[in-house]
């Protein structure tokens, strides 16, 4: 499955760690929610970035105390209709400023990624090379968004009033 | 009117050429139709009994006249020459094909109409008052702020894969024509004691297998706070709302499982967080939004014109004047409705040919403008008074005049098994047949306001459980029932009809509506007294017994 991060397709550095695999010497590890709270002293120790992998059924707030600490964040997709998780990648961008990578996994499809860059995504597990070849073109797909949210873009409300202000000085 | 910028232009245009491409993914393969459903149901697109059925949103219920004509269009080009009028302000076409729906949605588009969440698991079409801005005693036009939260909705990065569908309506009004509270957000436009614009909030109302009557939320939102107060909401719903059973995903499952109180608890405290952010809106936005809305020069006219006077002695036009003419806020207007019901007629569908004929009319007579009710009825909003005995007259020539309006005819129909993929039961051929059990113009308006809904399954898109008579089709041993209720409305004062008993069998319906209106004829006290108004009064015993005393 390819990754894209930076608007590039890239190797993923991250190693996923299942609930019960040993833990690796080195590397970075992707290592579920539930082992990483049960272990994160630990695995923190270690040398190699530590990422979580979230479910989208679980309260982020519980990881907050963590967010300075690790590297990165993937949260799920269980299906591309399942959306949840956009609203705990806003959370986590907007009310926590979680600034570390912020990685889309499950059934990622080239059709959301306009919806997750918003909602503050900066990687995605993409399901189909495809889509991942794709990613730049798809991304640029919108030009005019008109709900505000942390990604900074600029809204169509806000458009209107700058040209409105402009336009007073223009005349 | 509402009239797109040129950033709305480029959104529609942007959101084709996305649907382009994604049906010509699905076309040569490379997505399966489990990817392709939830992708084009985000565009309106349903897959039918006979064919791809294709809903294009009317936000708010106002068309102008060159919108008209290009659904007249769609329907002609794409389609079969007819469409559909909803009961949530849009209009669907039964007969499209895959391949040519984006070529109907670039023709659309270049008069600002799209179809983007009419269907899906997001937010739907923004629904308000067909008589918006035009209604005397109206707090401010609505359309205002459901087009403030139909840009806000629209393409909305973070709820837009929902638990379940989630449709908002507004209204201004005391009498409540946008049916607010069986939406899953009903917003009703007040003032407070400072005189300024607000809501109060209502959620979690709808229809379906489990109907509820939504509950107030919030008795008021300051105007400026109202997207950031939505926005709240939705995010609690999307967290928490039920996603293992499609039948218990509604917002309104949610409340009711949580409580009121514990739910207006989450979505507080998720306010708290975000009232205070970009989400609040200056006065100034606003005013951008309200200055692209045109309203007509309207004439000083007398109250009562000669024209008026003389047609008074036509009972024809009279007859028709006394259901279809409302008040307008302006003197020597008039609000004009237009039946989609013709007896023995499919309620809700119009012609191409219709279409395009109203559209000149309402050039002619109603300042270009016209606009689409949750019955399923056309209106014309700014009709003067003197022109209403000729547009009458041409209103008659195309089969437009029916004087049905509000009466028991004036009946609200799914489509069902003619055409739906979900229904158990026929709706469309009940409705037929009781428009013309009901034909007699004195005798439907002996029997005054009664509406009957129609719905062909348990999801209600006929609106079953707020009709004054409301009639469900389900399926037992393979064969169509109908069970009835009586005592429903979906105003001001909604409340779910009652079953009256056992469910009776297709070719019964119509006798048992039969006697369910002598039963009434009976027992009210005086001919002002509705339908409603008896039920109300005796309950549902007496219609029950005369319905099973001989069955």
């Amino acid at each position: 499955m390819p990754l894209v991060n930076g608007g590039k397709i890239t190797d993923d550095r991250f190693v996923k760690l299942a609930v019960d695999t040993p833990v690796p010497a080195g590397g970075d590890i992707l290592v579920p929610a539930e082992r990483f709270l049960g272990e994160a002293e630990g695995l923190l120790k270690r040398a190699g970035k530590v990422g979580v992998i979230w479910p989208n059924n679980r309260d982020i707030a519980e990881l907050v105390p963590h967010l300075g600490q690790i590297a990165a964040v993937a949260l799920v997709f269980p299906t591309f209709r399942d959306g949840r998780a956009y609203s705990q990648a806003r959370l986590l961008r907007e009310r926590y400023n979680y600034r570390g990578e912020l990685r889309a996994t499950g059934q990622v499809l080239r059709d959301q990624f306009v919806f997750m860059l918003r909602a503050g995504f900066d990687a995605f597990e993409v399901k189909k090379q495809a889509d991942a070849e794709a990613f730049m073109q798809t991304a640029k797909r919108y030009s005019v968004f008109y709900q505000p949210t942390g990604d900074g873009r600029i809204t169509a409300l806000h458009r209107r009033m700058q040209l409105r202000h402009s336009e007073g000085v223009g005349t | 009117m509402y009239a797109y910028d040129e950033i709305d232009r480029t959104l529609v245009n942007e959101r084709v050429s996305e649907f382009r491409d994604q049906v010509k993914r699905r076309l040569s393969g490379e997505l399966t139709e489990d990817e392709f459903k939830i992708l084009r149901l985000q565009n309106g697109v349903y897959l039918q009994l006979h064919a791809y059925m294709f809903r294009v949103a009317i936000p708010y219920g106002t068309l102008a006249t060159n919108q008209m004509r290009a659904l007249a269009h769609v329907a002609r080009k794409y389609d079969r020459g007819y469409g559909h009028f909803t009961t949530r302000q849009n209009i669907q076409f039964n007969w499209i094909k895959l391949a040519e729906l984006p070529d109907a949605l670039e023709d659309l588009a270049k008069v600002g109409i799209h179809a983007m969440q009419t269907s899906g698991n997001n937010m739907r079409n923004v629904t308000s008052d067909q008589w918006a801005g035009v209604a005397p005693g109206e707090i401010e036009d609505p359309r205002i702020w459901s087009e403030l939260i139909r840009q806000h909705t629209t393409l909305h990065p973070e709820f837009s894969f929902l638990p379940r569908k989630f449709k908002i309506a507004i209204t201004a009004s005391d009498h409540d024509r946008a049916a607010i509270k069986i939406h899953d957000i009903g917003l009703r436009l007040i003032k407070n004691e400072k005189g300024e614009t607000g809501f109060e909030v209502l959620v979690g109302g709808g229809l379906g297998r489990t109907p509820f009557i939504a509950k107030t939320i919030k008795h008021f939102v300051h105007g400026r706070d109202i997207l950031s107060y939505i926005e709240a909401i939705l995010r609690v719903y999307n967290q928490y709302g039920r996603r293992d059973n499609i039948y218990k995903a509604r917002i309104k499952i949610l409340v009711h499982e949580l409580g009121i109180e514990k739910f207006s608890r989450e979505v507080e405290d998720e306010w708290q967080h975000i009232r205070n952010s970009s989400l609040q809106i200056d006065e100034e936005v606003i005013e951008d939004i309200r200055s692209r809305f045109t309203y007509p020069a309207y004439e000083k006219l007398p109250h009562m014109p000669d024209e008026l006077r003389q047609a008074a002695a036509d009972p024809d036009f009279e007859a028709w004047r006394k259901n279809s003419v409302a008040p307008h806020k302006v003197q020597g207007y008039s609000i004009v409705t237009i039946s989609l019901k013709p007896t023995g007629g499919p309620p809700g569908d119009a012609t191409a040919e219709q279409m395009d004929a109203l559209a000149d009319l309402a050039d002619k007579y109603s300042f270009g403008e016209i606009r689409v009710g949750h019955e399923q009825n056309l209106a014309l909003p700014h009709v003067a008074k003197r022109d209403l005995p000729a547009l009458w007259k041409a209103l008659d020539k195309l089969g437009l005049a029916t004087p049905n309006v509000n009466l028991i005819t004036d009946i609200i129909a799914c489509p069902g098994l003619d055409y739906c993929s979900l229904a158990n039961a026929r709706s469309i051929p009940i409705a037929q047949e009781l428009t013309r059990r009901f034909a007699n113009h004195e005798l439907a308006n002996l029997i005054g306001r009664l509406h009957i809904n129609i719905s062909g399954c348990i999801n209600a898109c006929g609106h079953h459980h707020v009709g004054h008579i409301g009639i469900l089709g389900v399926e037992k041993n393979g064969e169509e029932v109908y069970q009835i209720t009586i005592g429903g409305r979906a105003d001001e004062n909604a409340a779910l009809g009652t079953l009256i008993g056992p469910g009776v069998k297709f070719d019964e319906v119509a006798d048992v509506v039969e006697d369910i209106v002598e039963a009434y004829l009976a027992l009210r006290e005086r001919p002002e007294e509705l339908f409603m108004d008896t039920v109300k009064r005796l309950g549902v015993e007496p219609f029950k017994e005369r319905v099973y005393a001989t069955r």
